[in-house]
């Protein structure tokens, strides 16, 4: 990568870094960080980026019902990177999926909230977890609407890391053949992978290049303002209905908790010290 | 037996809108008729197996039944974590439709033999597993295929194969077929399954010329295996031989070894005929491949009689 695309990504970072977070995204942090201590355990980085993103998702762009999980016109959304699910969980539980005390037997014996998504939790479209499995389910969600003649969308949430899956690239050009106007991929574009940099690990830049050329309508997002995430979506939904589209969306990882960010160690955590929960506002254990 | 599943399929969409046809690159022309009929239920995709597995997956969650149909080793090795997590794990209604189970592309040399596809879908939760001896009993497994609620992958021989079923045996998923004409007072007990069954057949005829009696087991379902039936012929014999054209690791005659043990009696000797542990080595045709591991008539009856002579010291 030369040093001016470096370098834009150090401002844009820096843009993204510096994204206060409303009171919404902080009691969905809440409830994160709540989870993870009852359970002890939890991918809280991969989580932290996402929570902007599927909390304006659910408050503003897919059509749902929380009473009904399984309604046939709802839109359908995927998380593929199974990994941030206690993002997803948070903002299910605050929708009214299942009592948000859910979130205290996370990964315990009988919880129906695992480590990774699996489809006995209300909500929860597909399991996921094994990366680059959600783009070609979200295809043959996507052609199944088109087949049984629904205008369901579907949305299908990536990891940065994620996309390094050769099985993403076979569904980017599946969906190109099929002019799939009703599907979005997403890109949590959060610029760390589990090992390090997505630079140094292995760079998929030109990102916004590579999805165009698969002939995906590109759109990109601060991935932690909710007022640029609605602008965008909207957009995104209002696109002419005859091509897929990409948002990628900046993020920070662990954004919420200063420790966290930008900082690969946090890409897992089993105990979570009380500072941390000072910062988010959780001042005591529960 | 590829010509009448793939016509199956199109007579099964003439009759359910939920069925789908999924392929992989095959050949041009492939099911014309459907693809001119039912355009949105017809699909040729590129040479992308772990993106398909996921769109049928997809699909099949919205309740379509999508038959996928490749070379078996491309729809079984490549895409193994699809077909496990995307198919497997939310127990979804897509067949896999695998061409030239064993030796069947013996020319073509390992990549393109499947001798461990029965192994590694058997060891697979909720995936069910079929080995249908001709294109008769095909047509019967594309017909019970339906409406079965699980994966199926159902793997096909080389075509042209002898019609050696039976309509008045009937036909379940999951069940035996008791291939003999008089089951009573046999030596020894066959179990194969696919075209194999054919070979313990006619083996069972040159067996019954030299004086010994053999009950030959069709087993056209790997998975769920049909414990019962096994085991109950197995009690009234003092030899079972296995075969398959398949790796003797974890196909037919590991189920049927495990069936024995798991029933907690004394069981019978038991040998197994199947592929020994390795890649082909040779090339030529596929009953060339199968007589390398005496997969063949001659090979089984050689099985019997050797195992029942050992039974006897």
């Amino acid at each position: 990568m030369n040093d001016a695309i470096k370098s834009a990504y150090a401002t844009d970072l820096g843009r993204v870094q510096d994204q206060p977070l409303d009171e919404g995204g902080r009691h969905l942090r809440r409830l994160i960080i709540r989870a993870i201590d009852k359970g002890k355990r939890g991918h809280i980085g991969p989580a932290l980026s996402l929570v902007e993103i599927i909390r304006v998702l659910y408050d503003d762009v897919l059509r749902h019902r929380p009473a009904e999980p399984k309604w046939p016109d709802r839109d359908r959304f995927i998380l593929s990177k199974g990994h941030g699910c206690l993002a997803l969980y948070a903002v299910l539980a605050d929708k009214g999926y299942f009592p948000v005390a859910e979130l205290d037997r996370f990964c315990h014996f009988d919880s129906i909230l695992g480590g990774h998504p699996e489809v006995v939790t209300p909500g929860v479209e597909a399991c996921t977890g094994a990366l680059g499995h959600g783009l070609p389910i979200g295809i043959g969600l996507a052609l199944a609407a088109r087949i049984q003649r629904r205008d369901s969308r579907v949305v299908v949430l990536m990891g940065d890391g994620e996309i390094n899956e050769g099985s993403v690239w076979e569904a980017a050009a599946c969906a190109d053949k099929h002019r799939l106007g009703n599907l979005t991929a997403i890109i949590d574009y959060n610029k760390l992978q589990s090992a390090g940099s997505v630079f140094e690990i292995q760079n998929m830049e030109p990102l916004a290049d590579k999805w165009a050329s698969f002939g995906f309508q590109v759109l990109e997002a601060n991935g932690h303002d909710v007022t640029d995430l609605r602008r965008t979506f909207a957009h995104a939904m209002a696109l002419p209905p005859n091509q897929p589209r990409v948002i990628i969306c900046h993020t920070v990882k662990g954004k919420g908790i200063p420790a966290a960010e930008n900082n690969a160690s946090w890409h897992h955590k089993a105990e979570l010290s009380d500072d941390v929960r000072q910062a988010i506002g959780l001042a005591e254990k529960d | 037996m590829r010509k009448r599943c793939l016509d199956m399929v199109y007579a099964l969409a003439q009759r359910d809108d939920r069925v789908v046809f999924i392929g992989s690159d095959l050949s041009p022309g492939l099911l014309g008729e459907m693809k001119k009929a039912y355009p949105q239920r017809y699909f040729m995709e590129g040479v992308a197996e772990a993106n398909i597995i996921g769109v049928a997956a997809g699909m099949a969650m919205e309740g379509l039944v999508p038959y996928v149909n490749t070379i078996a080793t491309f729809i079984t090795r490549r895409c193994y974590e699809q077909v496990a997590l995307d198919l497997c794990l939310h127990d979804l209604p897509v067949r896999l439709i695998g061409n030239g189970g064993g030796y069947v592309y013996a020319p073509l040399g390992p990549t393109h033999q499947a001798i461990e596809d029965l192994a590694i879908m058997r060891a697979l939760p909720n995936m069910t597993v079929t080995a249908v001896c001709d294109a008769e009993e095909m047509t019967r497994l594309m017909n019970a295929s339906l409406d079965w609620p699980h994966p199926i992958y159902i793997r096909l021989a080389k075509g042209g194969d002898p019609i050696v079923s039976r309509p008045d045996k009937g036909f379940a998923i999951g069940k035996a077929i008791d291939m003999s004409e008089d089951a009573g007072n046999a030596d020894a007990l066959l179990v194969a399954t696919g075209v194999a069954t054919t070979a313990a057949l006619e083996a069972s005829k040159r067996l019954a010329e030299d004086g010994v009696r053999c009950r030959v087991l069709h087993v056209h379902t790997v998975k769920p295996l049909d414990s019962h039936a096994i085991v109950a012929a197995a009690r009234e014999v003092r030899l079972v031989v296995t075969v398959e054209e398949h790796s003797v690791i974890g196909g037919l005659g590991s189920a049927v070894l495990e069936a024995l043990a798991d029933a907690g009696e004394a069981m019978p000797r038991v040998r197994r005929l199947g592929i020994g542990d390795e890649f082909a080595k040779h090339y030529g045709n596929q009953q060339k491949l199968m007589d390398v591991w005496g997969i063949n008539a001659q090979g089984i009856a050689g099985a019997v009689t050797d195992g029942l002579a050992r039974a006897r010291q």
